[in-house]
């Protein structure tokens, strides 16, 4: 499990737009780094972040090799209604890591 | 009034009057991302050392007893009768008390626990290493300070003292106040130990680096916080 900080309110008025802020641990290795024995460090980057709401996606992202590690992602919704915010990165290897966060909507 | 203030400070060293962190020539960005505990890389660090640090060292230590220990190291170990830095105090704690095999230098467990402990001192002074007993290491650290090294014969003097401000290529040469560590370098792309930065300069004048954790690292730690002496600690600072 990649160490992951995530900043998502705890409560918030409905219609309130509200701000989302992720970072996660990962190397994000290119795949174009030779290493110190001159052979290509295999890829290992995430591929995709997905942000979903209360079951429906609010944000996705595709990453690119071209984006450093430990990616800071940011992003603003609309609260609407309390429920489970759900945040999902994939990538390769098999990387695959999902945390939830609630939110109260008044 | 104002006359015996300006008399005070033409009394200072020059280096007293205008030192500056590193922090205060980066780029708004980069010091937008040290400040925001959310976005700072090295607070990933940070919570896994406090994991760590409640698992592991909470039966002997508290987080209270944790704060200021990082702005009065390296310190004298009385066992092995040197100065030791804080990595250093946290392996051998590990070793002399824990029985277990203490983290390597620039490990990922060594790095979060120093970095942990580090940031309980956030916003506190360094404070000046007075021990009478580190006094000859402060001696040989300021000396491996103005030494020439390497292929390109150049002493951390003549860069950080003499031009520091000035650019090196495209980068500001910082002061050298070692305000941060470990510290999170975007040319990195992780967090890394003051050792490890000493060896990045140590390599660009094309001389031989010490070994981690070698004697002339914790030398020339000591004579930099003497140096720094009353800076603030930002750790885990963030650097280009």
């Amino acid at each position: 499990m990649a160490r992951v900080l995530i900043n998502v309110p705890r409560s918030a008025k409905r219609g309130d737009i509200i701000t989302i802020r992720t970072l996660i641990q990962h190397t994000m290795e290119t795949g174009y780094r030779p290493n110190a024995q001159g052979e290509v460090v295999p890829r290992d980057i995430i591929r995709r972040f997905t942000c979903s709401y209360d079951g429906a996606v609010i944000f996705s992202a595709e990453l690119s090799p071209a984006i450093a590690a430990n990616p800071f992602l940011s992003f603003t919704t609309v609260a609407t209604r309390s429920g489970t915010v759900t945040m999902t990165w994939e990538g390769d290897n098999g990387f695959a890591q999902t945390e939830t966060r609630p939110i109260e909507v008044t | 009034m104002r006359r015996t203030l300006a008399l005070l400070l033409l009394a200072l060293p020059a280096s007293a009057q205008d030192r500056r962190s590193g922090f205060e020539d980066m780029a708004r960005e980069t010091q937008a991302m040290q400040r925001d505990d959310m976005q700072n890389p090295g607070m990933l660090w940070v919570a896994e050392g406090e994991e760590r640090f409640n698992r592991d060292c909470t039966s002997c230590h508290t987080e209270a007893s944790m704060r200021g220990v990082a702005a009065r190291y390296p310190a004298w170990d009385e066992a092995t009768g040197a100065p030791i830095d804080l990595a250093g105090r946290i392996s051998a704690c590990v070793e002399r008390h824990q029985r277990a095999t203490p983290p390597a230098r620039e490990s990922q467990a060594l790095l979060a626990l120093t970095a942990y402990v580090a940031h309980q001192s956030r916003g506190l002074p360094i404070s000046r290493p007075t021990d009478p007993r580190l006094a000859p290491a402060l001696a040989q650290g300021r000396a491996l300070y103005g030494e020439r090294r390497g292929q390109l014969d150049l002493s951390c003097v003549q860069c950080h003292d003499d031009n520091a401000g000035r650019r090196l290529a495209g980068s500001v040469i910082p002061q050298a106040h070692p305000t941060g560590y470990p510290l999170y370098r975007l040319e990195w792309q992780g967090l890394g130990s003051l050792q490890r930065r000493l060896r990045g300069c140590m390599t660009g004048v094309r001389s031989e680096p010490f070994a981690y954790g070698a004697a002339e690292y914790v030398a020339l730690e000591i004579f930099l916080n003497d140096r720094a002496a009353g800076m603030a600690i930002e750790t885990p600072a963030v650097r280009p």
